[in-house]
């Protein structure tokens, strides 16, 4: 189902924090349309490397390509720019500000007129389209004007993915995003990053969970130690394939 | 002096039963506002026909205009999770600047020309302090408490110098104390008009407007609005830089009102001006709070001062009144926040 040529690459990258080498020569590789899972052990450097692809910290070396142009980020807004989103396993919202607010915060809809040059926001404009993007993901807010702090985790996950979907035209990042979710906003999480896979976006899924991983990812590529050391197809493999590859013991396996 | 403040941080609601009362009971300001009500009420009856005359109003809202013009400020940085403390001193220095400058070109009787030259230079000098400080809050590496501890000193330390720790004479025109000072429009004192002015407008930036957003944000979650691509530094450097700019302000208010530099008069202006934006509502935890709520919070002990004054209680109970009224107000507020978080 993947088309041929990668929407989102990653060749050699490498990150150091002080004596840590978190990254040596990772590779990464994602399609439009797809959703694919990247897992690997604590430490393994998953967090890097979608760090590195969204913008949030700058790689010591190696080479990112969007539509296949070379790109290096200078921060997360400028990987907004080229329509990549991230979903952080924080969930990174402002708990005392609305959701509406959450979702425009730094791409705010301002009135008109004279009122343009002073950014005064255009508050109803901001509401209106936010409820419209919680709708088209099946979430429902009673009340548009509370702040995020008194919503149910599962509504701030919501939140903080339907602002990733707002804005993303390309790649989603998710880091962990069902870690603190019972079991039935999981399964509706779930659903969501189907449907967006379903609108041709590519997301990308850090998770522990296996059985999560096989059940919505359509790839999955597996980190060790700073590394890619394997890719599926998640309909040909198994768990026990995958912590396989995760823990090194199927070292033959390696791909790429 | 009413704001329109649409608080952005309105408390939960889900009672369907009169939704309108529910959400104007969760709102901080309607409690405060109670107080205030309360208060003005008990020394309308205790001190019948003597508190509720023009004279004693008009002598609350002027000896409250400059904390309420400071405490505009200190509701910006409060609510980005910051304090400032300097502000005292900033506003002597500033006073200090704009004396010296009037001392040197006529004195007492100088022009309207040096009175202008004077306003600029105490806002400038504001300004440029609240902004220095800003940006070294801004480096994330030295808590605001400290900036503006070191800048209380500091501030103050240099206007002792440049005035040998004497408040100079003629350090103001005639000219602005007898317009800004005593003169009055259509009745109302020009210090109030003045403090009436800058609270609406920075009440309504702060609710309407994207730079009270980001303030708001910064206040909340401030690695969140970094990675909404808000540059937080910069952000702050601008808060404290009004900041400043509201205590250049106030120090031209003083200036005209009182005609001298007050140099050792200011000491206890920053414990007063949070204790009044605290009373409002807004939390020192950041993220929220209101304008609305400032004058609310400034009021309070204003009216307290008056009022036990004309009923003849020593005025110091004041502030035994305000010490117990704040960590009162602090704690329903810590109750409220546990309340609403969930999880």
């Amino acid at each position: 189902m993947a088309p041929s040529t990668p929407l989102l690459t990653a060749n050699g990258v490498t990150k150091r924090f002080g004596h840590v080498q978190a990254l040596q020569g990772a590779d990464f590789a994602a399609y439009a349309g797809e959703v694919v899972a990247l897992i690997g052990d604590n430490g393994a450097g998953k967090s890097t490397l979608v760090n590195v692809l969204s913008g949030t910290m700058r790689p010591d070396s190696g080479h990112i390509e969007l539509d296949g142009r070379p790109v290096s980020f200078t921060g997360p807004s400028d990987a907004q720019r080229h329509g990549l989103e991230t979903v952080y396993q924080d969930l990174s919202l402002a708990p005392d500000l609305d959701p509406a607010t959450n979702l425009y915060l730094g791409r705010e809809i301002f009135r008109g007129g004279l009122l343009r040059p002073l950014h005064v926001l255009d508050r109803p404009a901001m509401r209106r389209s936010a409820a419209t993007a919680f709708a088209e993901l099946g979430i429902e807010l009673r009340d548009m004007t509370v702040p995020v702090a008194a919503l149910s985790g599962g509504q701030r996950q919501s939140v903080a993915v339907a602002r990733a979907v707002a804005f993303a035209r390309k790649v989603i990042f998710m880091d962990e995003p069902t870690a603190a979710l019972g079991v039935v906003q999981r399964g509706r999480v779930l659903d969501t990053v189907r449907r967006v896979r379903d609108r041709g976006v590519c997301v990308v899924l850090i998770s522990h969970n296996m059985p999560e991983v096989l059940a919505v990812a359509d790839r999955v590529e597996v980190l060790r130690l700073g590394r890619r050391v394997a890719s599926f197809q998640a309909a040909d493999t198994s768990i026990d394939e995958l912590v396989g590859a995760m823990t090194g013991a199927l070292d033959d396996k390696e791909a790429s | 002096m009413t704001t329109t403040d649409q608080v952005p941080d309105a408390p939960p609601v889900r009672g369907e039963s009169v939704p309108w009362l529910r959400r104007a009971l969760q709102l901080n300001e309607v409690w405060t506002f109670g107080i205030l009500v309360l208060l003005v009420a008990f020394f309308s009856i205790a001190a019948p026909g003597k508190f509720f005359t023009t004279y004693d109003l008009t002598q609350i809202a002027v000896n409250a205009a400059i904390y309420l013009v400071l405490g505009v400020g200190m509701t910006y940085v409060i609510i980005t999770a910051g304090i400032d403390l300097s502000i005292g001193s900033v506003l002597v220095l500033s006073a200090v600047a704009a004396a010296e400058y009037n001392i040197h070109h006529g004195g007492a009787t100088s022009s309207w020309g040096t009175v202008a030259v004077c306003i600029v230079i105490a806002i400038v000098v504001g300004t440029a302090w609240g902004a220095f400080q800003g940006a070294l809050v801004a480096t994330g590496k030295i808590p605001s408490l400290i900036v503006t501890l070191g800048g209380l000193g500091a501030a103050l330390g240099l206007a002792e110098i440049a005035t040998g720790g004497q408040d100079p004479a003629n350090a103001v025109s005639v000219h602005l104390q007898n317009s800004l000072g005593y003169g009055k429009l259509l009745g109302i004192p020009w210090l109030v008009i003045m403090a009436a002015v800058v609270t609406l407008v920075f009440g309504l930036i702060l609710a309407t407007t994207r730079f009270g957003t980001y303030t708001y944000a910064i206040g909340s979650n401030p690695a969140a609005t970094r990675r909404a691509g808000i540059s937080v530094g910069r952000h702050l450097i601008k808060v404290y830089a009004l900041m400043g700019l509201m205590a250049g302000l106030g120090a031209v208010m003083w200036l005209a009102s009182y005609g001298t530099t007050s140099i050792a008069g200011h000491s206890t202006d920053n414990l007063k001006v949070i204790t009044a934006v605290v009373l409002g509502g807004t939390s020192l935890f950041g993220g929220r709070g209101s304008v609305l709520g400032t004058v609310i919070g400034v009021f309070i002990p204003a009216v307290l001062a008056t009022g036990l004054i004309i009923i003849g209680v020593q005025q110091y109970w004041q502030d035994v009144a305000v010490g117990a009224v704040l960590v009162a107000a602090v704690y329903i507020d810590q109750l409220r926040r546990q309340r609403r978080d969930r999880g």
